[in-house]
């Protein structure tokens, strides 16, 4: 009843309402379009770290994580097939996915077998030929620039940068040297199928990318792998869950002191993505703080300028006998009222615009040209459960605690007074 | 074992402050007078020990004077028809898998030979050791029971890959026994240890030695050399890119 009463008052004086509606409909459409574009992006980047490193879980041998920098395929896993099989037992909803990184030089011939043209490298041995499922994972259909993709054993992609550098055309013949398991020189044919472009500096200077039964006949690691990538199916990174598994998969070997034991790591215990995922997991309460502070400060002004207006109606109010704690309790409803109302408004706003950077993304492309990190070059927003509710908190709290600052000029008026001010 | 024989096959030019032993030239130039030959040929093993696995190799070569090696792998079946051919401070590798010759340069001149405790670079330092090092025995000391004179080398030149070594040499047959390769910092990066020291053709040579990269885990890299024949005709093809393929 009371709140029907109050209700009335504000959609009767506009005054009273419009404004306060205005500023927290501006500040909750921010709050949720930030809360989706932010976590959009950052989630974008840790997939993209994921999906090309370090997968939302890692498993390796200890010796092979402690050196990881330096692609120690000397320490790697032996007997993939048996662990792989033993994950997936263990993990039935992840997906796992063996790779192997290395790094060596590329020499392409000339016609009678002598050193044309040499390049470092930075190659990636994944799965190419059974399935696409690593080529999509990867995001690498978007990314070739001529050629195509293997379609047979030996038969490489290159950075298209390398690929001119070393003045290559496809199907030409390159020799990979690099380090084989047993720490001997490696030397393997393969053939250029296609180019691809990044925009990542670091791997436009030099990446290949082949199957990975290839490069593990290159680099002698029969049934042996560098690390296994595990990936949430179907789902964005889970700190928690993939904390969880680790630890589960990890108190199996906890008895071992093998260095060549298996460990099992989150993507957030990899390549300085701590940082990365704790600022994903804080940035939806440090928007909503920023938010609340924000337009409480514009909402106390806002409702110091009302009670000033309404100076004369408190005081009359007072005067006839009103409480001043239930003059105070319909400032504090009014509030709320006004609060839900403008956040709706803001909620409905801010998802539309959210819903059009989901669909339609921020293509950054060249700015990304020079960048050592991993990101994709079109950011999307993410909708997600947070962003329906998100912005009722500062909504619905900046204008109650913004009422009840403003309000509180009330318990300082004098009733004995009250006439003589009204008089005036 | 033919990194050492080319690292001390050298004209020795050195003073010794060490007034009560010989000086570290005398002692080279006896082990060069011992083990010096015109030409080698030898069909060794490698046994390269990692900490997972053990690989034995065997290989042939074919060494004329200091600056000229051939060599051509001749089993496991993987390294099979690899050969290597050294000619002065240039080194080229043949890979039967690939049917490339590459040479071996640069920052690849760092890798080890064929996953052994050796890297190329041990490999292709072949300049007298005096040129590199000052010489002076240090003392006597006792290894497997052979009373050797302690000679230590330290570096007169900037860029080498060992700023110190240390070499005993076995005091009756100047054969050495053992060698610590040192970084600037001292600290202790190599150890080379020859065994089964055997007469051959009227010289003292070590048939075995066991390489360690001290920086690695693992038992090293033990080479042995089956047959060896010293100061054989050697066809010139043999030291010939032509040689590889």
């Amino acid at each position: 009843m009371m709140l029907k009463f109050l209700f009335k008052g504000l959609i009767r004086d506009k005054s009273r309402s419009l404004l306060p509606i205005i500023v927290v409909a501006l500040g909750v459409m921010m709050t949720v379009l930030l809360q989706s574009i932010l976590g959009g992006f950052l989630g974008e980047s840790i997939e993209s770290t994921a999906n090309f490193t370090t997968g939302h879980l890692k498993v390796m041998t200890r010796a092979y994580n402690e050196n990881s920098s330096q692609l120690p395929n000397d320490l790697a896993i032996i007997g993939v097939d048996t662990l792989k099989a033993s994950l997936q037992k263990q993990f039935p909803d992840i997906t796992w996915a063996e790779r192997i990184q290395f790094g060596g030089l590329l020499d392409a011939p000339d016609s009678i077998g002598h050193t044309r043209s040499q390049g470092n490298v930075m190659g990636m041995g994944i799965s190419l030929l059974k399935s696409e499922e690593e080529i999509n994972r990867i995001d690498l259909k978007p990314r070739l620039v001529s050629g195509r993709f293997p379609t047979k054993a030996g038969e490489i992609l290159l950075s298209d940068e390398l690929f001119h550098k070393m003045n290559l055309k496809i199907g030409d013949k390159v020799t990979l040297i690099s380090s084989g398991m047993y720490g001997d020189m490696a030397m393997f044919n393969f053939h250029v199928s296609g180019t691809l472009h990044f925009g990542i500096n670091v791997l436009d200077r030099g990446m290949m990318i082949a199957d990975i039964q290839d490069v593990r006949s290159a680099l002698n690691m029969e049934n042996a792998a560098g690390e296994i990538l595990g990936f949430f199916t179907g789902e964005r990174y889970d700190n928690k869950l993939a904390k969880a598994d680790a630890k589960v998969f990890n108190a199996r070997f906890a008895g071992s002191k093998d260095k060549f034991t298996p460990v099992m790591l989150p993507l957030a215990e990899m390549n300085d993505m701590g940082f990365m995922v704790a600022y994903s997991e804080s940035i939806q309460s440090f928007i909503v703080m920023i938010f609340i502070i924000a337009m409480s400060l514009v909402l106390w002004n806002a409702g110091l300028i009302g009670g000033l207006r309404r100076y004369g109606e408190f005081g009359l109010r007072l005067a006839i006998g009103e409480d001043k704690h239930e003059i105070y309790r319909t400032i504090i409803g009014e509030s709320f009222l006004i609060g839900i109302v403008g956040s709706v408004i803001g909620v409905i706003v801010g998802l539309l615009l959210s819903w059009y950077f989901q669909v339609v993304g921020i293509n950054f492309g060249d700015s990304l040209k020079d960048s050592t990190f991993l990101m994709p070059s079109v950011m999307r927003a993410h909708i997600t459960f947070t962003t329906f509710y998100i912005g009722f908190v500062p909504g619905i709290f900046s204008t109650v605690i913004g009422s009840m600052l403003a309000g509180i000029g009330i318990y300082k008026r004098q009733t004995a007074n009250l006439f003589k001010e009204l008089e005036s | 074992m033919k990194t050492y024989i080319l690292l001390l096959l050298s004209g020795l030019t050195m003073t010794s402050f060490a007034q009560n032993y010989p000086t570290g030239k005398s002692i080279l130039d006896k082990v060069d007078d011992n083990m010096s030959a015109k030409t080698r040929v030898l069909t060794a093993s490698m046994e390269i020990g990692t900490e997972r696995t053990k690989r034995t190799m065997q290989s042939k070569t074919y060494g004329e004077g200091d600056h000229k090696a051939y060599t051509e792998y001749l089993a496991p079946a993987r390294e099979k028809g690899t050969k290597m051919l050294k000619l002065q401070n240039q080194l080229w590798i043949y890979s039967p898998a690939t049917d490339r010759t590459i040479q071996i340069s640069g920052h690849m001149l760092r890798q080890s030979v064929m996953g052994s405790d050796m890297s190329y670079e041990d490999m292709m330092n072949d300049k007298p050791l005096l040129q590199q090092y000052k010489a002076e025995v240090t003392g006597t000391e006792t290894v497997d029971g052979r009373k050797c004179w302690v000679v230590s080398l330290t570096a007169i030149i900037p860029d080498i890959n060992y700023f110190k070594r240390k070499i005993w040499v076995d005091t009756e047959r100047y054969v050495p026994l053992k060698e610590d390769l040192f970084a600037k910092s001292g600290k202790l990066l190599k150890r080379i240890t020859f065994t089964n020291v055997q007469r051959v053709e009227g010289r003292w040579y070590p048939m075995s030695m066991v390489y360690k990269d001290m920086l690695k885990e693992g038992p090293g890299t033990r080479m042995t050399i089956q047959d060896i024949k010293l100061d054989t005709p050697i066809p010139a093809s043999y030291f010939n890119l032509g040689k590889l393929k």
